[in-house]
């Protein structure tokens, strides 16, 4: 991309505006524009306040390492659908300081935590700036390109002790800190003292007003998690009770922190799409349809058209698998301990058969190639799936619906309880079906539409009252909406190629930064990548919808009871695979 | 009415536990179809499979540690399909393939033939890219997955002996892929006499 692209009349109406403060990002294949960190906040607020962007979806970071320079890039949308305002800060390597959104976007609180957790960078007036995913003891932050990870051998892959001379030893363990300069050589995790949680209890304390005692009881903090079956996995909520009233909340995450972002990096661009299975473990397929959509942006090229149809309709199946599960699941959240869950697995077992068959694993599917997919659907599978789709899924989602819906315990459980308004719910960047269960149309899909969800007939459900009942109601609609979907797909899918162009293990990206979405089961499964021309890519960012979605959790929770936490949490729908990367 | 929900909860599952026995009553799996061994359509009830007494046939593209294809010489010796080319080593996403090139004892030249090959199965995240990107069909995704040891040191480290396994055992598991690459090298073959 040698010659400048017209520049967007968003940026330009932005520069005119702002001709002291805002430039434009004019390196090739990079768009968007740089503020001033001093002027960032006014820049913002012009966008949300008269242009309408007032949806921040995503919050992150990049270092141009061997420049000595961060940068911090935002993402905003507008609510009512369309493409992004990019605005990037530059940042010097000493001692970052950004001002924080989170006053503006309170969606943008646990980003900016993660920013600070793994870049270093400092956001002046964050209510609560700690560590995220790592713990408070941690060295270093370790998205920085000069920070080098403990028990790894080099920089990027392949490694080269792997051929022609591999001997199969394993190296990485004779040497666990090489050269990481930045722990000391005799430093030994076991031996660090003192309460790491300290500062998480603090925080908590702070937003206790004590004026506000309803009953005259000491307030108790109560620690949900990490190992608790109604958390989905290992997180843990810090609560502030007052008899059984949650007065604050805190989530903390990071139990299954593996850095996938750094592992990212470390790869080449292929060698992710194993790695994004292992995010959303529930919708694996969605989770290579963001990635390879991403890259297919930065590459220029557009997969054949069986392939966008094969792709569709595994990622639908996708969705009602995962939802199937997560009713299931939140009938066990409410005390119906596990026979609702398993009748719904039932659905979703007889997916992940076809995914068995197709991609070759149930749940790891690595199914996805940049341009296409990996193997085509043989006749015998979509039979299998019509099957499925016309006479199984629907009887067992109407079944689902006339036991559940109006189950006098459900409706009682779940009626009113961790109500989010329709504004709140966009101020928290909230995703997916809990979004729409607020009332906000926003199903990017529909909204900024990817693949061919352009030329398909579907809703996008909607229910008013933004409580735990209403997620679930939104959750049941679109596995209706999906069997449409699949119906559509499955008339019309073409015979064909599946790959444009051929098979290739080393794929070559221009350089750039692109940004590319998709509606995942959870939400809005964002992929922030930027090459550098190299093999592996320079930034590789994982915008998690259940990550982002428990930015409104303690809104939620605020007033309810204790039990009721752990129903909402059931319907906000984390996996934990994403929410810690 | 309250109460009547837990009642017509409990009916629910009473009738699930029925619909189970009945149509597991007197039935073979093992001789159905694929398909059928769940039920898919038409079961009313839950449909376990009772593993390990009944394991569900596996489809053809499951995949799990892979393998070295070899075929049968004489006196039982193994020719390895493998050329040590080195591909699957550069694309594993966990570098869990290492490759020692089989060198000629006199000139010290390579020759395309491992010396050595070892698979990390503890690394080893079965994504298939191995299978997917060898030029020579020489490594392929199996389809064992009882891979459970009492020792995890040494043992989950596959040597080359290990690793392989007869054409005859590909063709088994995998045949339409088998016979897609049959036909593919007699194209092939034609090919090259002709011209």
């Amino acid at each position: 991309m040698s010659e400048q692209t017209a520049i967007h009349p968003l940026y330009a109406q932005l520069i005119s505006k702002f001709p002291d403060s805002v430039v434009r990002d004019d390196r090739a294949g990079f768009n968007g524009v740089v503020v001033q960190p001093l002027n960032l906040l006014e820049v913002v607020k012009e966008l949300r306040d008269s242009l309408g962007y007032d949806y921040l979806s995503s919050v992150t970071a990049a270092d141009d390492f061997p420049e000595e320079r961060l940068e911090v890039i935002y993402h905003l949308f507008k609510s009512v659908g369309g493409a992004p305002a990019v605005i990037k800060v530059f940042l010097g390597r000493e001692e970052p300081v950004v001002p924080s959104l989170t006053p503006m976007y309170p969606g943008a609180e646990l980003q900016e935590r993660e920013v600070w957790d793994l870049y270093g960078i400092r956001f002046a007036n964050h209510p609560d700036l700690r560590r995220i995913l790592l713990w408070e003891g941690f060295q270093g932050f370790p998205l920085r390109k000069d920070w080098k990870e403990p028990l790894y051998e080099e920089d990027v892959k392949p490694f080269k002790s792997r051929w022609p001379e591999g001997k199969g030893e394993r190296k990485e363990l004779l040497n666990p800190y090489k050269d990481n300069v930045q722990y000391p050589r005799e430093f030994e995790p076991s031996t660090v003292s003192g309460d790491v949680d300290q500062a998480m209890y603090k925080s908590l304390e702070y937003s206790d007003d004590p004026n506000s005692r309803v009953i005259k009881t000491d307030q108790l903090v109560v620690n949900l998690g990490p190992q608790h079956p109604s958390t989905h996995g290992v997180f843990r909520m810090a609560v502030v009770l007052e008899g059984e009233t949650i007065v604050n909340l805190k989530p903390v995450v990071g139990y299954l922190h593996r850095n996938h972002e750094k592992i990212g990096e470390r790869n080449t661009w292929l060698q992710n799409m194993p790695y994004t299975d292992r995010l959303d473990y529930l919708a694996p397929m969605s989770n290579n349809f963001g990635y390879a959509i991403t890259v297919e942006k930065l590459m220029g090229i557009v997969p054949t058209e069986r392939a966008e149809y094969i792709r569709v309709m595994m990622a639908e199946l996708t969705r009602i698998a995962s939802h199937t599960m997560t009713t299931g699941f939140l009938l066990n959240d409410l005390g119906a301990y596990f026979t609702p869950a398993l009748y719904a697995l039932e659905e979703r077992e007889l997916i992940l058969d076809v995914f068995e068959e197709v991609a070759g694993s149930r749940m790891m599917v690595n199914y996805f190639r940049f341009g296409g997919v990996v193997r085509d659907v043989s006749p015998e599978v979509l039979k299998k799936i019509k099957h499925l789709v016309y006479n199984r899924l629907p009887r067992k989602i109407d079944e689902l619906d006339k036991y559940i819906s109006a189950n006098e315990i459900v409706r009682t459980r779940c009626e009113g309880v961790g109500v989010l308004t329709a504004d709140d719910a966009i101020a928290f960047s909230t995703t997916g079906p809990n979004l729409r269960a607020s009332g906000v149309p926003y199903d990017i899909r529909r909204a900024d539409p990817y693949s061919i969800y352009e030329s398909l007939d579907f809703d996008v459900c909607t229910h008013d009252h933004g409580d735990v009942y209403d997620r679930y109601r939104v959750r049941i609609d679109e596995i209706r909406q999906s069997i449409r979907i699949l119906k559509q797909v499955l008339d019309r899918i073409p015979e064909g190629p599946i790959m444009a162009g051929k098979p290739q293990y080393a794929t070559k990206v221009p350089a750039g930064e692109a940004y590319g979405r998709v509606e995942g089961p959870r939400g809005e499964l964002g992929f922030y990548v930027v090459s550098d021309g190299k093999p592996n890519p320079k930034r590789y960012h994982v915008r998690a919808p259940s990550f982002i979605n428990l930015t409104s959790l303690a809104q939620m929770c605020k007033g309810a009871k204790v039990a009721d936490a752990v129903t909402i949490l059931g319907a906000v729908d984390i996996v934990l695979g994403e929410v810690d990367r | 009415m309250n109460g009547f929900g837990i009642l017509k909860g409990l009916w629910i599952t009473l009738r699930h536990f029925f619909d189970t026995y009945l149509s597991e009553f007197g039935r073979n799996r093992k001789k159905l179809p694929l398909d059928d061994q769940r039920g898919m359509v038409n079961s009313p009830g839950l449909f376990t499979i009772q593993y390990p007494e009944e394991v569900l046939a596996a489809p053809e593209e499951f995949r799990v540690i892979p393998f070295l294809v070899y075929e049968a010489g004489d006196y039982d010796q193994r020719k390895y399909r493998c050329t040590s080319c080195g591909i699957c080593a550069k694309v594993c996403p966990t570098q869990c393939i290492y490759i020692t090139r089989k060198k000629d004892a006199e000139t010290g030249k390579p020759i395309p033939s491992p010396e050595e090959f070892y698979i990390d199965t503890d690394k080893c995240m079965n994504c298939g890219f191995c299978a997917e990107f060898c030029p020579f069909d020489a490594i392929k995704m199996n389809h064992d997955f009882e891979l459970a040891t009492y020792e995890r040191g040494e043992t989950h480290i596959f040597n080359k002996e290990k690793l392989g396994k007869p054409v005859e055992y590909y063709a088994k598991i995998r045949p339409v892929n088998y016979a897609l690459e049959v036909a593919e090298k007699a194209e092939k073959a034609e090919k090259s006499t002709a011209a």
